[in-house]
C-alpha cells in the first residue's frame, strides 16, 4: 500500500496573552491508501489541532507550527503556499467537523454549498454541478434529493446536516478523509448510521480515513490501526486488536479499564483515572501522564519517553514495561 | 460556583499541585484590563483632566477666570495667557479650568440620574414582566424613537429659565446647570433600561433566584441583593460610556445656546458664537473643543477596556 | 411574511400616538408664541386675548391635542370672547394631513417644512453614502488584516473620530480647508450656506458647498461603523462554517466575500437601517455652523419662537420616519435571513 501522508515530529503552539499553549508536542504518524486510522484521546489532547495543523487551517497569529514535516507524497504540506493548500483541501484531503449545526453556512443554500467545491476544484458548469450534487445527496441517503438543493441548512436535522457535510467532503473523491469527531454531537442512533455511511463510502471510493474520537467503542468496527494521544503526545499506536488485547501504555490501560463492560461485576465501582490532565501552558518536562500514572518511576518525571516498538508494529511511549511493572 | 454567565477560559484546566491556583472572575477581569493598554492610557488621561479642572482651581482663582479686561480682548496665546483671551478679555485657560469643572460634574451627575432611572425601569420591567413590563417598554421605546438632540432641545425649552441661581461653597452657579443635568438624565436612561431588563430576564431564570424565593426572600431583596449584583458589569460599562455621552450632550446643547447659561462657563458654551471668530480667533474654540475630545476619548478607551475585561466575547460598537 | 409586516405596522401606530402625546405635553410649556409673534408687539390685552383664542391657545391641553389631531372644523370656537362659540374651525387635523399653520409665519406647516426638507435630505443622503461605502471598505479590510500596523492605525483613528464633538470637527475642517488653504493660496472650500448667492443655485455650487458639512457629519459615524463592521466580520470569520469553507479549499476571496460578508451583512443592515431616519433630524449643530438652510436650523428657529405646530410637525415626521424605518429594517432583515424567511 502506498503511503499517503507521513507526519514527522509535528509541534504546534499557541501564543496567547497568558503565555504559550503547548498543544502538539512532537506527533508522528502515517497513513496509507485505503487505511483507516483512529485517533483516540480526551478533549484537549491535541487530536484536532494536529489535523488542523497539517491542513494549515489554524489562524496563524495565535497558532504557530514550530517544527515538523507533513509529507503528502513528496511535498511537505507545512511548507506549501496558501494557494497550493487551497488546491489540495477538499480535493485530495477532505475534512469533516464535529458540530453539524454550526458547520454549514446558514445563509447559503445546501445546493450552493455542495456545488461550490465542484465548480472550484473540478471546473464543472452550473448544471452539471447541480446534477452531481443531487447524486451526492442521494448517495448519503437524503430523501427526495432533487428538490432539496434550494433548501437552507436550518431546514435539516442534525443527522441530515452531517450527511450533507460528508457529501460535501467526498464530492471530489479525495484520497484522504479526516473526520474530526463527526458523531459526537449526534444522537446515539444517528451516530451508528453515520458510521455505517462513512464505512460504505470509504469502501466504495477506496479512501483512507483518519477518524478522530474520544469514544473507544466506535473504533473497534471501523479502524485497522489506532493512535492514542495525551496532552499533545502520541502515547501508543497499534493495530486495533493489539491495542484492545495487549495495551502497553498506562494511559491506554486506564482508558480501557474505565470502559463500562457488560460482563463487569455489578457491585464494583466504575474505574476512573485519578488526577487531571496537565496544564498545557507549561512546557512539557517528562512524561505528561506521570502525575497520574501508577507505574511511574523517577525517570518519568524528567525524561519524555519516545515512541518505542514493543512488538510488531505496536509502539508505546513509556519507560516502564506495563506487563511486568519493571523499567525497560 | 460561578453564577454569572461568563464561560470558563479554556486554559484554566484543573490544576495539580505544581500549578498556580485558578483566578477569581474579579482577578481575571483585572488582568485583562491591565493588558488593555489603551484603557489604562484612558484612565490616566482622565485622571489628569480631573486634576486639571479641579487642581487648576488652586492656581487660578475663579475671580481671575471671570476677570474681564476688554483692552486685551481676543489676544492670541501668549506667555501670560497660554490659551489666549476671549471676546471680553477673559483668560481662556482659566475659563477652561472652571468650565471643565462644570462639564465634568454635569457628566457625572447626569449619569447618576440616568443610571438610577434606567436600573429602576429595567429591573422592574424585567423582574415583574407582564403588564408592567409592557407599559415600561412602550414608554422606553417611544422615547428611544425621538432623536436625543431634539428631545434635549425641547426639554431645555420646557425647563428653561425656571430654576434660580445656586449658591454653593461660596460660588454662584447658574440654575441651568441643574436643568441640564436633569434633562440629560431624562433622555439617556433608555439604553441602560433595556440592558438591565435583558439581564434580569435571563438571570431571573437561574436556580439561585428560585432558591431565594423558596426561602421567602422578599422581592425587593431578590432584585437588589441577588440579581442586581450579578448584572453589575454591563451597568458599569454603560455608566462609564454614559459619562462621555453626557459631556457631549451638554456640549452640544450649550453650543446651541440652550444649555448652561453664562456667566457659568462650560466647555460647550465657550464655543457658542465661536463661528464668528473662526478666522480671527481660532483659540476660542480650539482649546475647549480639544479638551472635550480628550475627555470623551479617554472615557471611550476606558469603557472599551472595561467592556473587554468583563466580557471578552462582547461585540464592541 | 405578510402577516409579520402587518403585525409590525399595527404595532407602530399606537407607538406613534404615544410619542405624539409625550411630545405635545412637553411642548405645552414651551413658552408663549403670542408674545414673540411676528416682531409686532401685541400691546393691547384684548388683542392678545383674541389672538390666543384664535389660535386655540386658551383651551386646556387635552382639547388642544384633540384639535391638533383631528382638527376643529367640526366644532365652533369662541373668537370674540363673549362666551358663545360662533366661528367654525378651519383645521382638519394631523390625521387628515393638516399639520396646521405656523404661529410665526402663518404659512402651512407642511409648506414650511417642505421648503427645507430637500436641503437636509441632500446632505444626509450624501453623508450616509460616504459613511456606508467608506466604513465597509475600511471595516472589512481591517478585519482581514487584523493585528497589522494599518489595523492599529485605523482603530486609533476610529476611536478619535467617534469621540470628537461634531462642532469640533466642523470648526477644524472649516479652519483648515476654508481658512488656512485660502491663506496658503491652495484651492479652498466654502464654509457658509448652500451656494454662493452671486453664482446662483447650481449643482456645482451645491456640491462644492456640501463637501465640508458632509465631511463633518460623516467622520463620526464612519468611525463608529468601521469598528462595528470590523468586529462583526471578525466574529463571522471565527465561525465554524468559515472553517468548513476553508477546509473545502475555496479560494480566500470567495470565503470572505461570499461566505463571510453575507452573514456579516445582516447585523450591518440592521444598524444602517436604524440610523437612516436620524438623518432627517439633520445634524442640527452642523447646519448651524455651516449656515445650511435645512430642517435642523428650522427646528431651532421655531423652537426658540415657541412655534408649536411647526415643531410638532418636524418631530412627528422624524418619529414616524424612525418607526417606519425600524419596521422596514426588521422586514429587510427577515427577508435576508433565510432562517426567518423560511420558517419551518
Amino acid at each position: 500500500m502506498t503511503m499517503l501522508l507521513q507526519t514527522i515530529d509535528l509541534k504546534t503552539r499557541f501564543r496567547i496573552p497568558e503565555g504559550t499553549i503547548y498543544a502538539v508536542n512532537g506527533v508522528s504518524f502515517h497513513i496509507s491508501e485505503g487505511e483507516t486510522l483512529a485517533v483516540v484521546g480526551e478533549s484537549g489532547c491535541g487530536k484536532s489541532v494536529t489535523m488542523m495543523s497539517i491542513l494549515r487551517l489554524l489562524p496563524t497569529p495565535p497558532a504557530e507550527i514550530v517544527s515538523g514535516r507533513a509529507l503528502w507524497g513528496n511535498r511537505d504540506l507545512l511548507r506549501l503556499s496558501e494557494n497550493e493548500m487551497e488546491q489540495l483541501r477538499g480535493r485530495e484531503i477532505a475534512m469533516v467537523f464535529q458540530d453539524p449545526m454550526t458547520s454549514l453556512n446558514p445563509v447559503l443554500t445546501i445546493g450552493r454549498q455542495l456545488t461550490e467545491s465542484l465548480r472550484v476544484h473540478l471546473g464543472m458548469g452550473k448544471e452539471d454541478a447541480a446534477q452531481r450534487a443531487v447524486e451526492l445527496l442521494e448517495q448519503v441517503g437524503i430523501p427526495d434529493a432533487a428538490h432539496r438543493l434550494g433548501d437552507y441548512p436550518h431546514q435539516y436535522s442534525g443527522g441530515m446536516r452531517q450527511r450533507v457535510m460528508i457529501a460535501m467532503a467526498l464530492c471530489c473523491h479525495p484520497s484522504l478523509l479526516i473526520a474530526d469527531e463527526p458523531t459526537t454531537a449526534l444522537d446515539v442512533t444517528i451516530q451508528a448510521q453515520i458510521v455505517e455511511l462513512v464505512k460504505k463510502l470509504r469502501d466504495q471510493l477506496h479512501m483512507a480515513v483518519i477518524w478522530i474520537t474520544h469514544d473507544l467503542g466506535v473504533v473497534a468496527g471501523l479502524a485497522q490501526r489506532v493512535m492514542v494521544m495525551y496532552a499533545g503526545f502520541v502515547v501508543e499506536e497499534a493495530l486495533v486488536d493489539d491495542l484492545y488485547e495487549d495495551p502497553r501504555h498506562p494511559y491506554t490501560l486506564a482508558l480501557l479499564a474505565a470502559l463500562p463492560r457488560v460482563d463487569r461485576r455489578r457491585d464494583r465501582r466504575l474505574k476512573s483515572i485519578p488526577g487531571a490532565p496537565p496544564n498545557l501552558l507549561v512546557e512539557p518536562r517528562g512524561c505528561p501522564f506521570a502525575p497520574r500514572c501508577e507505574f511511574a518511576i523517577e525517570r518519568c518525571r524528567f525524561e519524555i519517553p519516545p515512541l518505542q516498538p514493543v512488538g510488531g508494529t505496536h509502539t508505546a511511549a513509556c519507560w516502564v514495561d506495563v506487563t511486568t511493572g519493571a523499567p525497560r | 460556583m460561578q453564577t454569572s454567565s461568563q464561560p470558563t477560559p479554556v486554559m484554566l484546566l484543573p490544576a495539580d499541585e505544581l500549578e498556580t491556583p485558578p483566578l477569581s472572575p474579579g482577578q481575571l477581569a483585572w488582568r485583562r484590563f491591565r493588558r488593555h493598554k489603551m484603557a489604562l492610557f484612558g484612565a490616566v488621561v482622565l485622571i489628569l483632566l480631573f486634576v486639571y479642572a479641579f487642581g487648576g482651581a488652586l492656581i487660578f482663582p475663579e475671580s481671575y477666570a471671570n476677570y474681564t479686561d476688554t483692552s486685551l480682548r481676543l489676544s492670541p496665546p501668549s506667555a501670560k495667557h497660554p490659551f489666549g483671551t476671549d471676546t471680553i478679555g477673559r483668560d481662556v485657560l482659566a475659563r477652561t479650568i472652571y468650565g471643565g469643572q462644570i462639564s465634568l460634574i454635569i457628566g457625572l451627575l447626569a449619569v447618576s440620574i440616568e443610571s438610577l432611572i434606567g436600573i429602576l425601569v429595567g429591573a422592574l420591567a424585567g423582574y415583574y414582566g407582564g403588564f408592567l413590563d409592557s407599559l415600561l417598554m412602550r414608554i422606553t421605546e417611544a422615547m428611544l424613537n425621538i432623536p436625543e438632540i431634539f428631545l434635549l432641545i425641547v426639554m431645555a425649552k420646557f425647563f428653561g429659565g425656571r430654576i434660580p441661581e445656586i449658591h454653593l461653597l461660596g460660588r454662584v452657579f447658574s440654575g441651568s446647570v441643574i436643568v441640564i443635568v436633569v434633562i440629560i438624565g431624562l433622555t439617556s436612561w433608555m439604553y441602560l433600561a433595556r440592558i438591565v431588563r435583558a439581564e434580569f430576564l435571563s438571570i431571573k431564570e437561574n436556580e439561585f433566584v428560585l432558591a431565594a424565593r423558596a426561602t421567602g426572600t422578599s422581592n425587593f431583596e431578590i432584585i437588589f441583593r441577588h440579581i442586581l449584583p450579578n448584572s453589575i458589569a454591563p451597568i458599569i460599562v454603560s455608566a462609564t460610556l454614559g459619562v462621555a455621552n453626557a459631556i457631549l450632550a451638554e456640549a452640544y446643547i450649550s453650543f446651541l445656546g440652550l444649555g448652561v447659561q453664562p456667566p457659568t462657563a462650560t466647555w460647550g458654551n465657550m464655543l457658542d458664537g465661536a463661528n464668528n471668530y473662526l478666522e480671527s480667533a481660532p483659540w476660542l474654540w480650539f482649546f475647549p473643543g480639544l479638551l472635550i475630545l480628550l475627555t470623551v476619548l479617554s472615557i471611550n478607551f476606558l469603557g472599551d477596556g472595561l467592556r473587554d475585561a468583563f466580557d471578552p466575547h462582547s461585540r464592541a460598537v | 411574511m405578510g402577516r409579520y409586516i402587518i403585525k409590525r405596522l399595527l404595532q407602530g401606530i399606537p407607538l406613534l400616538f404615544f410619542i405624539s402625546i409625550i411630545l405635545f405635553v412637553l411642548m405645552m410649556n414651551m413658552g408663549d408664541p403670542v408674545a414673540t409673534m411676528g416682531g409686532r408687539r401685541v400691546t393691547r390685552a384684548s388683542d392678545y386675548e383674541r389672538l390666543r383664542r384664535q389660535l386655540g391657545l386658551d383651551k386646556p391641553i387635552y382639547t388642544q391635542y384633540l384639535y391638533w389631531l383631528i382638527g376643529n372644523d367640526w366644532t365652533k370656537t369662541d373668537v370674540d370672547g363673549d362666551g358663545i362659540a360662533e366661528t367654525p374651525g378651519t383645521r382638519r387635523g394631523v390625521l387628515r394631513g393638516d399639520f396646521g399653520v405656523s404661529l410665526v409665519t402663518r404659512k402651512p406647516v407642511l409648506q414650511v417644512i417642505g421648503e427645507r426638507l430637500p436641503n437636509t435630505l441632500i446632505l444626509m443622503l450624501a453623508s450616509e453614502f460616504v459613511i456606508i461605502v467608506g466604513s465597509l471598505l475600511v471595516g472589512v479590510y481591517s478585519a482581514l488584516r487584523q493585528y497589522s500596523v494599518l489595523d492599529h492605525i485605523v482603530t486609533a483613528f476610529s476611536f478619535i473620530g467617534y469621540s470628537m464633538p461634531i462642532f469640533f470637527i466642523a470648526l477644524l475642517s472649516m479652519y483648515v480647508f476654508g481658512v488656512l488653504f485660502k491663506r496658503w493660496g491652495l484651492p479652498y472650500l466654502p464654509t457658509v450656506g448652500m451656494f454662493d448667492p452671486q453664482a446662483g443655485k447650481t449643482a456645482a455650487q451645491v456640491l462644492w458647498h456640501m463637501v465640508l458639512p458632509v465631511l463633518s457629519i460623516s467622520i463620526i459615524s464612519f468611525a463608529a461603523y468601521s469598528r462595528y463592521i470590523r468586529s462583526t466580520m471578525l466574529e463571522v470569520l471565527g465561525q465554524d462554517y468559515i472553517r468548513t469553507a476553508r477546509a473545502k479549499g475555496l479560494p480566500r476571496r470567495e470565503v470572505v466575500y461570499v461566505h463571510a460578508l453575507k452573514n456579516a451583512s445582516l447585523p450591518i443592515v440592521t444598524v444602517v437601517g436604524l440610523d437612516l431616519p436620524l438623518l432627517l433630524g439633520g445634524a442640527v449643530v452642523t447646519e448651524r455652523i455651516f449656515a445650511w438652510p435645512g430642517m435642523g436650523r428650522l427646528f431651532l428657529d421655531h423652537v426658540s419662537r415657541s412655534d408649536l405646530p411647526v415643531v410638532m410637525g418636524i418631530l412627528m415626521m422624524i418619529a414616524t420616519a424612525v418607526v417606519v424605518f425600524q419596521i422596514l429594517t426588521d422586514i429587510v432583515y427577515a427577508w435576508l435571513d433565510p432562517r426567518i424567511r423560511y420558517e419551518k
